[in-house]
């Protein structure tokens, strides 16, 4: 399981428009393609130092693939990732203000504390 | 030595700033008395007639990230730019060029380490919301030097609450003894109880509005012996799951000491407790004191 690598998708994603607008209208493709091409970038570092040890588990591949909010929640995602990523993608699908964030906390509602370790 | 002329301690809204630019038409029916409490909490630096302010915030994973994250960090640049692409997608915040004040960056870098914090530090560092919504809100003119002071709230393992009062009266230590005639303010911003990303996300309240009067109290009084006796890293998910931030008010607790703030207020908004206080160190300095 990786916690890190669940944060380091929906970082990369999130801070950059392009992306952003990928994910939303190809979430399945977008993750495959990250994986096999991004998942190993070395942020800081040219291409030449990727890293060579990171992968999704299945998991995690299917709620990043099926923007399941609920799974990477329980999956100890960072919820601030999700949620800014979230409003990213999805916010201008509702007509009321914050109508996107009442419908992400409904559907998060059975969850109860201690919420999942998001420690990395 | 240097004049410490004010102490301020803040919630940071990131929706501030686009709210306060609304016509009355469009302005929601909170925005009217947000922006007069906002307005009278900026007056409170306004008389302190500061020259350069250190401003405490908390990177929420724009340039800080976790393949080298620092748990505290000192911005040691001439410039700084603020506010980031996803910000002003989220938020409406324009970006920002400020000043920095790379002498008391280096001073604050110098000493920190030798008073036992080993400090992280950075040369190229955009500043995000949590430095520049108090820029917004209580220096808007946004033309006086600073030195950006980062903590880690936000990705856990934390530093422990008393890290952060510690951290705090180090960095009053540090600024009572720079051999500088300049006037300085400290300005940090964080959180009361708040949750992001789970089920009691964006309320009607504040997630916890008990946590909230209790922390109002604690920052007010200066109590921070009884702030410290119960808070830590395992009861702040109780109020919500964002409300580490609050340690930032803890670290402004201890530059401020065990003092009753000077000014307080506070308003409930839809999703949080917004919260201004403001300590004088030495009222003498003050506009309108008596010589």
């Amino acid at each position: 399981m990786s916690k890190y690598l669940l944060n380091k998708f929906l970082y990369t994603v999130d801070r950059e428009h392009e992306l952003t607008e990928r994910y939303r209208k190809d979430p399945a493709g977008t993750v495959a393609w990250w994986e096999a091409e991004m998942a190993n970038t070395l942020l800081s570092c040219i291409a030449a130092e990727k890293s060579t040890w990171l992968s999704f588990t299945d998991e995690e591949r299917q709620a990043l693939a099926t923007q399941d909010h609920v799974a990477l929640f329980d999956l100890g995602a960072h919820p601030f990732l999700t949620l800014t990523l979230w409003i990213a993608m999805f916010e201008r699908d509702y007509g009321e203000p914050l109508g996107m964030q009442h419908a992400y906390a409904e559907a998060l509602a059975g969850k109860t504390l201690p919420y999942p370790d998001i420690t990395t | 030595m240097a004049k410490l002329v004010a102490i301020l301690a803040t919630t940071h809204h990131p929706f501030y700033y686009r709210t306060s630019q609304l016509g009355p038409d469009e302005a929601p029916p909170f925005a009217a008395e947000w922006v007069r409490k906002i307005e009278a909490y900026r007056e409170t630096l306004t008389r302190a007639r500061p020259d350069v302010l250190v401003m405490v915030g908390s990177d929420h994973f724009h340039q800080l990230w976790l393949d080298n994250m620092p748990q505290f960090l000192v911005g040691k640049a001439p410039f700084y730019d603020g506010n980031w692409e996803n910000e002003m997608r989220e938020f409406g915040m324009p970006k920002l060029f400020l000043r920095g004040h790379e002498e008391l960056s280096a001073y604050m870098l110098r000493e920190g380490i030798d008073k036992g914090f080993d400090l992280a530090f950075s040369n190229e560092l955009r500043i995000d919301h949590s430095v520049t919504c108090p820029i917004f809100t209580v220096r808007p003119e946004a033309d006086l030097p600073i030195v950006p002071i980062y903590t880690n709230i936000f990705a856990p393992p934390l530093p422990q609450p008393e890290r952060f009062v510690k951290l705090g009266q180090t960095i009053r230590e540090i600024i009572d003894a720079w051999p500088s005639e300049l006037r300085v303010a400290v300005i940090g911003t964080g959180h009361l109880s708040l949750e992001l990303g789970g089920p009691r996300q964006f309320g009607p309240t504040g997630p916890d509005p008990e946590f909230d009067a209790q922390a109002i109290d604690w920052i007010e009084r200066g109590d921070i012996d009884g702030c410290l006796k119960n808070v830590t890293l395992e009861s702040l998910h109780a109020p919500g799951n964002a409300t580490h931030g609050f340690m930032d008010f803890m670290l402004m607790m201890g530059v401020a000491g065990y003092q009753q703030a000077d000014y307080a207020d506070h308003l409930s908004l839809f999703h949080t407790m917004e919260a201004y206080f403001t300590w004088y160190p030495n009222p003498d300095l003050l506009d309108g004191a008596l010589a």
